[in-house]
C-alpha cells in the first residue's frame, strides 16, 4: 500500500523542458508545486564541468546521461504481424533521463513549425485533393494555429537566448533569414552563431544554386545573455561536443541554465529526483485525477495527491502512463477506434557525405557547436509543389554538423579499405577535408493507421508493468520524400566542391538500431474532439479535466524540424490557459 | 514561637529561619537585580516594541550572527554548536536563543551588552575574540539593546553545545584577560566630523557590527589586529581574505561604489564573484542590507588607502632566478590557459560580466598570499546565488587534472599576463597548498 503524502496543488511528472516551464509558470501563480523526476538531479556547473565533459566514450558512446534500458525500455516491431521484442540497447533514439531531460543533451535547435504544419489536413486536402494523400494516412489539424502560438514561441526563444536571423518579421521578408518561416513579432534575442568553414561553404553553394540559406536557429548562445528570469548564459566556445553532452560553459540553453536556478529558490517548489512515477490515479468516477503513485530510490512506493496533474514524462512514457492508468481509450488499429497510442511518429532522416581534396580544403571539423549550421527550407512541409512528385511532406536540409569527435567521425571515401592500417591512413588523410553532416536531411514523418503505441502483451518491466510496444515502419510516402530531399542535399554538397559524394538515403524497413533523432511524437495527440484525440487544444485530457499531457506526445504528426521549441511554446500556451481560465473555474476548457 | 522543652530547637529554628531568610533575601536580591535591569531597560523602551525588534533583526543581519551561531544542518536558528576555526583550535559557538538552561534566556540586558561590547560572558568570564567583541565594542548601547530585543523573539532551543577544542594555554579562559589587557580598548564609535554622515554610517558598519576587519585585517601571532594595516588582507580558515582598501593594484582595484554595492548585494559584479566564506557572508548578511547602507560601506572603504607592507611589482619579477626558465614557465602557462581556461575567462582574461570573473582586472588574483588563488584552482569554487543573481556559476576543480608544475605555471601566467604583474607562484607553494587542503574538513 503506497504511503500517502500531504496533498499539493500541482504534481508534475517529469522535470524536463515542459515540466520545468510548467513548474515555473504555476509557482509564479502561487501554487504549491512538486515535481517528480525518475532520474537524478543534475547541476550544470558541477556535473557538466567543462574541463572533463568533452568525453565522447563516456557521453557519446556509453551515453552516461541517458536512461538505462535496465530501468525502463520498450518493445519494438515493424509490422502488426510481427512479434515485438525488447530494446536492450538504444539505437534509433536515445531516451533522456534526469532533471533537464532531453534539454540537457539536445543540440539546441529552436525551430518553429510552419503555419501550414498546424492545419496540415485542411491545407493538403485544399491544395492537392484528398485523393493525393497516401492510403491510411491519419494526419489531422492540431486545433491550434501558428498565429496563436507565435507569442509563446517568442517567450521560449527569449527564455533561451535563441541565436538566429529573422526571416519574416511581421510579414516583412528579410534577407539572410528563413523566408518560409511564419511571421515573428520581433527579432531573435541574440545574433546568429558564427559558422565554421564547411557550414559557410554550404551556404555559399546553396545560394549559387538559387536557394535561400539561413543560419539554423540556435539555443546555444552566440554571446553572453541574461534571460527574462535573470539567469545568465555565457558565449559558446565552439568546443564541438554538444549533442549528448551537458554544457558546463553555461552556453547551451537547458532547464538548468535558464529556469532551475530561479525555481529552486522558491519556497513553493519541491523537486523529488530518483523518483519514478508508476501510475496516475483517478477517483471512482474516472473523471478526475487524484494522485500520482511513484517509487523512490529506496524502493518505497509513495502516493502524491494533488489538485492538478501535469504529465510531462516525454512522448513514450506519457503514453505508457496513460495506458497503465486506464486514462483514455487505448487505440485499436484494426477497429480504428480509441486514441491513446495513435498517430505515433518519428522522423525521416538521412545524410550525404562529402569528400574533398585535402590540399585545397581544411574544414577543421572539430570546431563545432550544436547551434551552428546553415540550412535551406525550400523542401520542407508544403513549401514546394508536391504535385509532380507523388508524396507529401518534407524537411529542413543543411550542413548542421556540430563537431567531429574522434571515435565516431570515421568516414573514409568509397573505395578505401574498411579496416586495418590502410583504413587508418585513409581516415587520417581525410579527417580534415570530409564533411559529415550527421543528419543533414531531417524530414517529417506523417501519421498512419498502422504506426502506433500500445502495451506489450508479453514483456513486463522490473515492477511487473507491461512495456510500451512500438509498431513503426516507413511508408512509401516518407521514403519517396527522403529520396527527393537526399538528392537535393547531394546537389548542394557537390556544388561545395566535393570530389566524391556518398548519398545515404533512408531505406526501409525502419531500423531500430540506427540513430534517427530523438524526435518521437504523438500517441496522446491534441485535436478538436475526443473521438480522434487524447487532449484538447490546451493539452487538457478529454477524460480528466485536471490532467494536462505535455510534450511532443501532443503532436498529431511530426513536421520537418526538431520539436523542442514547439512543445515548449505549447507548455507556455497551456500554462497561460491554466492560470487565466482553469484556476478561476476548474473544469473542461473545451466542451466538445 | 520557641518552646522551652526543645533544647537545641530554638537555635536550630533560628538558624533555619535565618537561612531561609538569607536565601530568600539572596533570591530576592537576585530577582530584584534582574528585575531592576529589566525595569531599567523597560524604562528606556518597551522590549517588545516592533520598531526596536525590527532594528535588531536588521542589525543581526549586519553583524552576521547566524554565520557562527546557527549551525548548517540544524534547523533551529541561532542554537549554536558550529565549530569556529581559529589559529588556536576550534571555539564552539554558543546557543543564543532565549532558552533558560542552555541559551541566554536568563541573562540580564547588562550581561548581554557586556558580552557584545566588553567581551565578557554571562557570569563575567572573558569571551574568546572569535566572538568579535573587539569590533562590536564600537556599537552603541541602543543597537545592542535592539539586537537583544530581536533575539528574545526567537524560539528557545534546548541545545547544550559542549566544550571548546582549544590548545593549551588558550583553553584557560583567564588567559584571555591578559590578551584583553594587551589588545582590547573598548571604545564606542566616534563620528569623524570632517566626513559626511554617509561616510560615518559606513565607518560605523564596517568597523562595528559588520566586523569586516575580523577577516580582512592582518593579525599578529596572538590573533590581534595589526591596526596600522587595517583591511590589508589576512589568511584564515584555509582562505586568504583579500585587501579591501582602495588601492588600484593591491586593493579594490578598479571597483567603483556601484561595483562594491553589487558585489555585496548580489554576490557578483562585473569583475568577480563571491565564493568560499564570502559567499556565506553575502548570503546571510550583506545581501539583506539596504542599498543605502551598502553605499555607505562602499564610500568608507573607497576612502581607505592600502596600508599594506606589500610592494606592487612593475617589473616582471624573476622567481626561479633564471630568466629563461621564467620565460618557459610563462609560455607553458599560456598554453594551459588557452586549453583549460580561455573558454570561460576569454583569451583576453576579461571573462563575462557577472558570470565568469575578469582575471585581467582582478587585484585579488595578484595578492602576495596566493592561498585563495591556489585553492580555487585546485578545488574549484561555487559562487553564491542571490535573488538578484540566481545563476551561481561555478569554477570546476583542476587539482585532479593539472600537476603542481602546471598549476604554478598557469597561475603565474594569469598573474603576469595583464595589467600589473605580481610575483610568480612556485610548484613548491602549490604542493604545500595541496597538502594543507587535504587536511581540511571543508
Amino acid at each position: 500500500m503506497p504511503r500517502k503524502l500531504p496533498s499539493k496543488d500541482v504534481v508534475i511528472v517529469g522535470l524536463g523542458w515542459a515540466g520545468s516551464i510548467m513548474a515555473q509558470e504555476l509557482t509564479e501563480a502561487g501554487l504549491e508545486v512538486v515535481a517528480i523526476e525518475r532520474g537524478p538531479w543534475r547541476d550544470a556547473a558541477t556535473e557538466f564541468a567543462s574541463n572533463y565533459v568533452q568525453d565522447e566514450l563516456r557521453y557519446g558512446v556509453r551515453r552516461e546521461l541517458d536512461l538505462r534500458p535496465e530501468q525502463a525500455t520498450f518493445t519494438f516491431r515493424n509490422k502488426m504481424s510481427e512479434m515485438a521484442l525488447p530494446i536492450r540497447d538504444w539505437g534509433a533514439f536515445m531516451p533522456a533521463n534526469g532533471v533537464g531531460g532531453g534539454g540537457v543533451t539536445w543540440n539546441g535547435a529552436t525551430w518553429r513549425f510552419l503555419p501550414s504544419d498546424f492545419t496540415l489536413k485542411t491545407h493538403l486536402v485544399q491544395r492537392y485533393g484528398a485523393g493525393f494523400l497516401p492510403k491510411d494516412i491519419t494526419i489531422s489539424d492540431w486545433g491550434v494555429t501558428y498565429d496563436e502560438l507565435e507569442p509563446f514561441y517568442d517567450r521560449f526563444e527569449y527564455l533561451c537566448g535563441a541565436s538566429g536571423a529573422a526571416g519574416n518579421l511581421n510579414g516583412q521578408i528579410l534577407e539572410g533569414g528563413n523566408p518560409f518561416e511564419g511571421a515573428r513579432s520581433r527579432p531573435y534575442p541574440n545574433p546568429p552563431m558564427q559558422q565554421p568553414f564547411s557550414q559557410a561553404l554550404f551556404a555559399k553553394a546553396a545560394a549559387n544554386l538559387g536557394y535561400k540559406p539561413f543560419p539554423k536557429p540556435s539555443g546555444v548562445m552566440s554571446q553572453a545573455y541574461v534571460n527574462p528570469l535573470g539567469v545568465r548564459l555565457g558565449p559558446c566556445a565552439y568546443c564541438g561536443f554538444c549533442e549528448s553532452y551537458g554544457c558546463g560553459n553555461q552556453s547551451k540553453a537547458s532547464p538548468q541554465t535558464t529556469i532551475l536556478p530561479v525555481l529552486i529558490r522558491k519556497a513553493n517548489f519541491t523537486a523529488r529526483a530518483n523518483s519514478e512515477a508508476t501510475r496516475i490515479n483517478l477517483d471512482k468516477s474516472g473523471k478526475r485525477a487524484v494522485s500520482v503513485t511513484y517509487i523512490d530510490a529506496s524502493g518505497e512506493e509513495l502516493e502524491q495527491p494533488a489538485d492538478l496533474v501535469i504529465l510531462a514524462a516525454d512522448t513514450l512514457f506519457n503514453v505508457q502512463l496513460l495506458l497503465l492508468s486506464g486514462i483514455g481509450k487505448p487505440y485499436d488499429p484494426i477497429a480504428n477506434e480509441g486514441v491513446i497510442g495513435r498517430n505515433f511518429t518519428h522522423k525521416t532522416t538521412s545524410d550525404v557525405l562529402g569528400f574533398f581534396d585535402k590540399a585545397r580544403f581544411n574544414f577543421n571539423p572539430f570546431v563545432g557547436s550544436g547551434g551552428a549550421g546553415m540550412c535551406i527550407d525550400e523542401f520542407n512541409g508544403d513549401n514546394f509543389d508536391h504535385g509532380p512528385h507523388g508524396f507529401v511532406g518534407g524537411g529542413v536540409i543543411g550542413q548542421m554538423q556540430s563537431g567531429a569527435p574522434p571515435i565516431r567521425t570515421n568516414a573514409v571515401p568509397p573505395g578505401a579499405p574498411r579496416w586495418g592500417a590502410q583504413w587508418k591512413q585513409a581516415l587520417r588523410d581525410n579527417y580534415l577535408s570530409t564533411v559529415t553532416p550527421g543528419l543533414g536531411v531531417q524530414g517529417g514523418f506523417y501519421a498512419y493507421r498502422d504506426i502506433y503505441l500500445d502495451l506489450d502483451p508479453t514483456y513486463r518491466d522490473r515492477l511487473g508493468r507491461p512495456l510500451l510496444r512500438l509498431t513503426i515502419d516507413f511508408h512509401e510516402n516518407e521514403l519517396k520524400q527522403n529520396k527527393f530531399l537526399t538528392d537535393r542535399f547531394a546537389d548542394i554538397v557537390k556544388a561545395m566542391g566535393a570530389e566524391k559524394v556518398v548519398m545515404q538515403a533512408r531505406k526501409g524497413p525502419y531500423d531500430i538500431t540506427k540513430f534517427q533523432t530523438n524526435d518521437l511524437s504523438g500517441g496522446a495527440i491534441m485535436g478538436d474532439n475526443p473521438q480522434s484525440s487524447a487532449v484538447n487544444r490546451y493539452l487538457q485530457s478529454w477524460n480528466a479535466p485536471n490532467l494536462f499531457v505535455m510534450g511532443a506526445s501532443a503532436f498529431p504528426q511530426n513536421a520537418g524540424y526538431s520539436p523542442t521549441a514547439t512543445l515548449a511554446a505549447l507548455a507556455f500556451w497551456t500554462a497561460k490557459a491554466i492560470r487565466e481560465k482553469y484556476l478561476q473555474n476548474p473544469g473542461a476548457l473545451i466542451h466538445a | 514561637m520557641l518552646r522551652a522543652d526543645w533544647p537545641g530547637s530554638s537555635a536550630t529554628a533560628l538558624a533555619i529561619l535565618l537561612s531561609v531568610a538569607a536565601l530568600g533575601a539572596f533570591a530576592e536580591w537576585g530577582y530584584q537585580s534582574r528585575y531592576r535591569s529589566l525595569s531599567a531597560a523597560t524604562e528606556r523602551s518597551d522590549q517588545q516594541d516592533f520598531a526596536l525588534i525590527e532594528r535588531g533583526r536588521y542589525l543581526v543581519d549586519v553583524a552576521d550572527c547566524g554565520a557562527c551561531h546557527s549551525n548548517p544542518g540544524d534547523s533551529r536558528p541561532f542554537a549554536g554548536g558550529r565549530k569556529i576555526e581559529t589559529p588556536f583550535g576550534a571555539v564552539v559557538a554558543t546557543n543564543i536563543t532565549p532558552d533558560a538552561d542552555t541559551g541566554i534566556g536568563l541573562w540580564s540586558d547588562e550581561a548581554f551588552d557586556a558580552a557584545l561590547r566588553r567581551g565578557r560572558e554571562g557570569k563575567g568570564a572573558p569571551l574568546y575574540p572569535a566572538m568579535p567583541y573587539v569590533y562590536f565594542a564600537k556599537m552603541s548601547r541602543d543597537d545592542v539593546r535592539a539586537i537583544r530585543a530581536y533575539l528574545n523573539t526567537l524560539a528557545p532551543a534546548h541545545h547544550d553545545v559542549g566544550p571548546n577544542h582549544l590548545a593549551f594555554p588558550f583553553n584557560l579562559r583567564p588567559v584571555m584577560a591578559l590578551w584583553n589587557a594587551a589588545y582590547f580598548r573598548p571604545e564606542e564609535f566616534q563620528a569623524n566630523a570632517t566626513k559626511s554622515p554617509e561616510w560615518n554610517r559606513g565607518a560605523y558598519l564596517v568597523q562595528g557590527p559588520a566586523h569586516c576587519g575580523a577577516c580582512h585585517t592582518p593579525k599578529n601571532q596572538l590573533g590581534a589586529d595589526r591596526e596600522a594595516e587595517e583591511f590589508s588582507g589576512y589568511a584564515a580558515q584555509g582562505w586568504y581574505a583579500p585587501n579591501i582598501g582602495n588601492d588600484r593594484i593591491l586593493g579594490l582595484g578598479d571597483w567603483s561604489e556601484a561595483d562594491i554595492v553589487a558585489y555585496l548585494k548580489t554576490g557578483h559584479n562585473r569583475f568577480e564573484a563571491a565564493t568560499g566564506p564570502m559567499a556565506e557572508v553575502v548570503s546571510l548578511s550583506t545581501s539583506h542590507l539596504s542599498d543605502a547602507d551598502l553605499k555607505a560601506m562602499a564610500d568608507f572603504l573607497l576612502d581607505q588607502p592600502a596600508k599594506s607592507a606589500e610592494q606592487a611589482y612593475s617589473v616582471l619579477p624573476a622567481h626561479s632566478g633564471s630568466a629563461a626558465l621564467d620565460a618557459l614557465t610563462f609560455k607553458a602557462g599560456e598554453a594551459i590557459y588557452r586549453d583549460e581556461c580561455s573558454a570561460c575567462h576569454g583569451q583576453d582574461g576579461a571573462g563575462s560580466p557577472a558570470l565568469f570573473p575578469n582575471l585581467a582586472a582582478s587585484s585579488s588574483l595578484r595578492a602576495s598570499d596566493p592561498t585563495t588563488l591556489i585553492r580555487i584552482l585546485l578545488q574549484g569554487g561555487r559562487s553564491v546565488a542571490t535573488d538578484r543573481e540566481p545563476t551561481a556559476p561555478a569554477m570546476p576543480a583542476f587539482g585532479w587534472k593539472l600537476n603542481d608544475v602546471e598549476v604554478a605555471a598557469v597561475l603565474t601566467y594569469v598573474r603576469q599576463r595583464w595589467n600589473a604583474p605580481s610575483a610568480s607562484i612556485s610548484a613548491d607553494e602549490v604542493r604545500q597548498a595541496r597538502r594543507s587542503l587535504m587536511q581540511r574538513a571543508d
